[in-house]
């Protein structure tokens, strides 16, 4: 464990060093700092002291490690879009982008488990047939297009929920929150929903099939056997099983809801860390670009480390509690 | 000849032709295919040439509705372009971009996995890790930050003018790990067997081993992996489309073309988005179900009891 989690920080660094070095030869490559700033009015003598003073004129690894000791300090650059650190920058559209998520989550989760396991326990009735093609269809369906049918169905024609922006927000010690108001909520459905649309038909799958699995296994004959409540062998037995798999591909797969993000966030002009990245793509806002760059991959390489160990841990006490053969061996 | 007979008594055809939805896949896939490598003669308009084209045709709903104009079957986009020719060509430049993306990503991943797996030791460590990192990153997030940094390197006008190789590579470059992993479990599977030693003791050079003997017997898993992948690659390309880092507006590809019609819907003009929408879908669809028969087919180990 010890190991691993060390073989993750070596790995994040050394990606974070690689990004950071991409990003910053181009950054070095194209456009030029100091006409920026000044503007074509500044003469030349005077644009070369600047240039001197900003540290332009030294070797190109001496300006990178200058470049990876700032990004060690919190200090990404400035923006020269918003003409702002870029961290402040990320940091005040971050929580558009976690409240996104977050919400996403739960739907999927509300979503799949009793869908799941209801076409788990019953695999022949017309509704678990129904979900089961809506699911083949549902993974060939890109999340923008989802995002757009719905915008026109909710949006354009029935007017029934706002189509794109975020809404009414709350300040609550300095996280702008759209949970708080109404006006938030009501923005969030469709963002959320289309955002889940991807994760759907992949987990009521998943949750299927791990569900009909473990109601094949001897334990659960034998509770039969026992003449027990069918909702207890349904509930207690059989889905305790399955959630563990299931929760550890849920906990590992919520980076890709980050990445997708990106799509929902431009066709509901979410204000969030996805759609402020484009707009620095077509504004060629390179400090921005990297900045994102580095603290999504650092974030994501993080979470999913914290991740695993966590899963880890809590695999290994639940087996002390389940599996009695480990518990004896354990205080032997 | 032989080989053609071989084919037709074989296994592989013979339970294709037994599964329906394998068939109507294959047969949507191939003329869905044929007709957009078609679309230069079949299409009543060239959305390339500019002559054709009239500003002020733009936004006609299609020819059954009211408004409709009988020279456009499916109505013309935001910018006058008839949407049935359009979409043709349009399916053509995802058709090349998805199957080009993949070949390239195979080729990649190929030769890493074969050189990692055969090879063993600190080189396919040190591969393999590489992989791996690039693994646990989303492939869409790979493919959204190379065509970032494609497009500040090369500039808006020229990464319009390279688009279509320039998102193979994109393409490939996001999804190459695929490969390397499947291909170097087999060939770790493949290496210690009877007849690469035997190829061994003859004397064969490396490369011969490598190319010849055990290449071969790794396809099967690439080809399993290459459907699905195609259906993959042509999302990635409609979804950078989409995001406006892909094909431009100038030349159509599916993407590109949702994304046109995306600001129209909010006026109502449905069409512009909804017809290359459902275009997509089913293309992306009909490899996904041929994809998941020819894996159900070619490996027996799945076989569901």
């Amino acid at each position: 464990m010890f190991a691993f989690i060390i073989r993750r920080i070596i790995q994040a660094i050394i990606v974070m060093l690689v990004i950071g070095f991409i990003g910053f030869s181009i950054q070095h490559n194209i456009g030029d700092p100091v006409r920026d700033m000044v503007g074509e009015r500044v003469s030349e003598a005077e644009r070369d002291a600047l240039r001197d003073k900003l540290g332009l004129n030294d070797p190109f690894l001496t300006q990178y490690f200058r470049f990876v000791k700032n990004a060690c300090h919190g200090d990404l650059g400035i923006s020269y879009f918003h003409n702002k650190p870029t961290m402040e920058v990320i940091l005040r559209k971050a929580p558009a982008t976690l409240e996104l998520v977050f919400v996403t989550s739960i739907i999927i989760l509300l979503i799949t488990f009793p869908v799941g396991i209801y076409s788990a326990l019953y695999p022949t009735s017309w509704f678990s047939r129904f979900t089961m093609g809506a699911s083949t269809i549902g993974v060939a369906v890109p999340v923008f297009l989802t995002a757009i049918v719905l915008i026109y169905i909710f949006g354009v024609e029935l007017q029934w929920l706002p189509a794109f922006g975020r809404g009414d927000t709350v300040n609550v010690w300095g996280w702008e929150t759209g949970l708080l108001t109404w006006d938030g909520l009501i923005h969030l459905i469709l963002p959320s929903f289309s955002l889940a649309s991807i994760m759907l038909p992949l987990y009521i799958r998943l949750i299927r099939s791990e569900m009909m699995e473990v109601l094949e296994t001897e334990y659960i004959k034998f509770a039969w056997a026992k003449g027990l409540n069918r909702y207890r062998v349904w509930l207690l037995h059989a889905f305790k099983n399955t959630l563990l798999p299931v929760v550890t591909v849920f906990g590992v797969e919520i980076g890709i809801l980050f990445a997708f993000t990106l799509l929902t966030e431009t066709v509901f002009q979410w204000q969030g860390m996805g759609f402020m990245f484009l707009e620095a793509v077509e504004r060629a806002d390179t400090p921005l670009i990297v900045a994102y760059l580095v603290i999504m991959i650092v974030a994501y390489l993080v979470i999913i480390g914290v991740m695993f160990v966590v899963i880890n841990t809590i695999v290994d006490v639940i087996y002390g509690f389940v599996n009695p053969m480990v518990r004896i061996a354990g205080t032997k | 000849m032989k080989t053609w007979q071989r084919f037709i008594d074989s296994y592989f055809l013979y339970s294709f032709k037994r599964d329906p939805v394998a068939v109507t896949s294959f047969s949507i896939f191939v003329f869905l295919v044929v007709i957009s490598f078609m679309a230069p003669v079949i299409a009543p308009y060239s959305p390339y040439d500019t002559s054709t084209i009239d500003i002020m045709d733009s936004e006609i709903p299609p020819q059954w509705m009211e408004e409709g104009d009988e020279r456009f079957f499916l109505g013309t986009d935001n910018m006058g372009r008839d949407l049935f020719s359009t979409l043709l060509y349009g399916l053509r430049t995802s058709v090349v971009i998805g199957i080009g993306a993949v070949l390239f990503q195979a080729l990649l991943g190929i030769m890493v996995g074969l050189t990692a797996g055969y090879l063993g030791g600190r080189i396919d460590a040190f591969l393999m890790r590489i992989a791996d990192i690039q693994f646990s990153i989303p492939y869409l997030m790979v493919a959204i930050i190379t065509s970032a940094v494609f497009q500040i390197a090369f500039g808006v006008g020229r990464f319009e003018e390279l688009a279509l190789p320039l998102l193979v590579i994109i393409i490939g470059i996001s999804e190459w790990p695929k490969y390397a992993r499947t291909v170097r479990a087999s060939v770790l599977g493949e290496k210690n067997k009877e007849y690469v030693e035997a190829a061994r003791v003859i004397g064969l050079n490396r490369r011969l081993i490598v190319y010849r003997h055990i290449l071969p017997n790794t396809l099967t898993p690439v080809l399993v992996i290459s459907t699905i992948q195609v259906a993959q690659a042509v999302m990635s390309e409609a979804a950078l489309s989409f995001l406006g880092l892909g094909m431009p507006i100038t030349k159509p590809s599916l993407g590109s073309l949702i994304n046109a019609g995306f600001e129209y819907v909010f006026s109502g003009s449905w069409w512009i988005t909804l017809f290359p929408g459902s275009l997509l879908v089913t293309f992306t669809l009909v490899i996904i179900l041929f994809g998941d028969w020819l894996r159900d087919v070619l490996n027996p180990k799945l076989y569901k009891g």
